[in-house]
């Protein structure tokens, strides 16, 4: 039996460093929170109405990363396809540009003067300040994470066992959910909290393209910055809570990760 | 799986990121050949003070102005914060007393300019706006400041004495998104200061209301006691009354306090 090489010790000190650069500030604004009146802050009726709209959008955009998402990491994963290995990097662009370009592009797509948006106006359709934008929003960032995720569990699972469905008669469709699916389940569940935990802090797009109304567009991430202005007491306990979401989201894809392992 | 758990970690670090919004934008120009003083300013005030400043500095030999444009809530906790600022310029009375409760300012504050609310519409103004009035038509898409910051709280006085019930698409952070908003289009109209409008040139159409001036917005300054030029910092405040720095606020479309 081999020792597998371990990392040279000095890598120590630097990983420290980082795991502290990570950790401390979560910590010092759990310090910083006013946990007496903890309970108070979270939910006077403003608080209350963005939790409840950001649970909802979110819920609403991961549905709709699913069912555009799943089609695209399988087109992606098995179609082998030159051209859309080209695309590839170019559909995952959202995840690495800052959100708040995301939102200019829908606002140039799908805003008033917006190159669909202006034939949807004429229509009697308009998107702009509904909650059908902020979900958009949150979808044009999120889509990316489920897909990514969802495309590593496909190339990894390989194909072996679609193969032998296939010559044993099952139809691509029969394939897809008796076989595929199932052997990627766990990926598609991380992939999906994944993108629902994005969606759940989506700012910069959903702020410059859905705007910000109290139960029609200001979502959590939102009233944390507006209550930044009056209320930093609301706005650390607001923020916690998005932490406590956020970690409670990591901890169910990481076992999710543990079981598939 | 190493590929997902490296993923993971990016995941995460992007999902707190989208929640960070506090930046401080600090205009500085090449390195203190002397003197640095530092300005803490309302964005308001950008275009006006960046051009002051240049007049300051070339008054001034040696000293150069770094200039710092937020909204003044911000500014006012970043100064509570510790940062190094030696001069405080507020778009409100309010946040300037709430900086003069905390002991940050020497001496008095002096009121320098005054703005007031204006409609602005996209130049073909699609609503037909014109009194204050017809923003609470139906069907008109208005957007206006939040409550909370200080062109909101303008906004709600100038609505309350005007006795109109105004119902918003969207209550904007600051008044730079609700000129945003309107001049993309996005909005039939919105309210913004008379300087918003002016510097937004041929993009928007303003338009002047009667009922605006019931709610004069007043813009004090006041040098900083945690200042280490304190006599440069209260020449800087001397400076924005003088005459020469009053035409250009007047120009940029501020009232005389």
């Amino acid at each position: 039996m081999s020792h597998p090489s371990r990392p040279p010790s000095w890598t120590w000190i630097p990983a420290a460093g980082a795991a502290l650069f990570l950790g401390v500030p979560l910590m010092a604004m759990g310090l910083a929170t006013d946990w007496a009146n903890f309970l108070g802050l979270i939910t006077s009726e403003s608080s209350r109405a963005a939790l409840l709209l950001s649970i909802k959008t979110a819920t609403a955009s991961t549905i709709v990363c699913l069912v555009l998402g799943v089609p695209l990491a399988l087109v992606l994963s098995r179609s082998g396809s030159r051209f859309l290995n080209a695309l590839r990097p170019l559909l995952l662009l959202p995840l690495v540009l800052p959100p708040v370009v995301g939102g200019m592009a829908l606002l140039a797509t799908f805003g008033r003067r917006g190159l669909i948006g202006q034939h949807l106006e004429a229509l009697g359709v308009s998107i702009a300040f509904s909650t059908i934008a902020v979900v958009m929003a949150q979808v044009f960032v999120s889509l990316p994470f489920l897909v990514l995720t969802l495309e590593g569990a496909l190339r990894s699972a390989g194909q072996q066992f679609e193969n032998i469905a296939a010559t044993l008669g099952a139809s691509p469709t029969i394939v897809l959910f008796r076989v595929t699916l199932p052997l990627v389940l766990p990926g598609l569940a991380a992939g999906a909290i994944l993108s629902f935990a994005r969606a759940l802090g989506e700012f910069g797009a959903t702020i410059t393209f859905a705007g910000s109304l109290q139960g029609i567009t200001r979502t959590l991430p939102l009233e944390i910055y507006l209550q930044r202005e009056v209320d930093p007491n609301a706005a650390i306990a607001l923020s916690m809570l998005l932490v406590v979401l956020a970690a409670f989201v990591m901890y169910t894809v990481h076992r999710s990760q543990g079981v598939r392992e | 799986m190493k590929k997902i758990a490296l993923f993971f970690t990016l995941a995460f670090a992007l999902i707190l990121g989208a929640c960070s919004g506090d930046t401080t934008k600090t205009e500085e120009k090449e390195p203190a050949q002397e003197v640095t003083l530092t300005v803490f300013a309302a964005a308001s005030l950008k275009s006006t003070f960046t051009e002051l400043a240049k007049e300051f500095e070339a008054e001034n030999e040696g000293v150069t102005v770094a200039l710092n444009f937020d909204g003044s809530s911000n500014l006012v906790a970043q100064i509570q914060d510790g940062a190094p600022a030696d001069v405080f310029a507020s778009s409100d009375v309010n946040n300037m007393t709430k900086a003069e409760d905390a002991k940050l300012v020497e001496g008095k504050s002096v009121l320098f300019a005054t703005n007031i609310l204006q409609i602005a519409t996209p130049p073909d103004n699609p609503a037909g706006i014109k009194t204050f009035a017809d923003l609470a038509k139906p069907g008109v898409k208005l957007v206006i400041c939040a409550e909370p910051v200080p062109c909101g709280s303008a906004t709600a006085q100038v609505a309350k004495n005007a006795g109109v019930t105004l119902s918003p698409v969207s209550e904007e952070q600051n008044v730079t998104d609700v000129l945003g908003k309107v001049r993309s289009g996005e909005a039939d109209a919105g309210l913004v200061y008379v300087t918003d409008v002016i510097s937004a040139g041929d993009d928007v159409h303003g338009i002047v209301f009667p009922e605006a001036s019931s709610v004069v917005n007043e813009y004090p300054i006041a040098a900083l006691s945690n200042s280490k030029h304190k006599d440069l910092a209260s020449a800087f405040v001397t400076f924005m009354t003088s005459a020469k720095a009053q035409s250009v606020f007047k120009a940029a479309g501020f009232g005389q306090p």
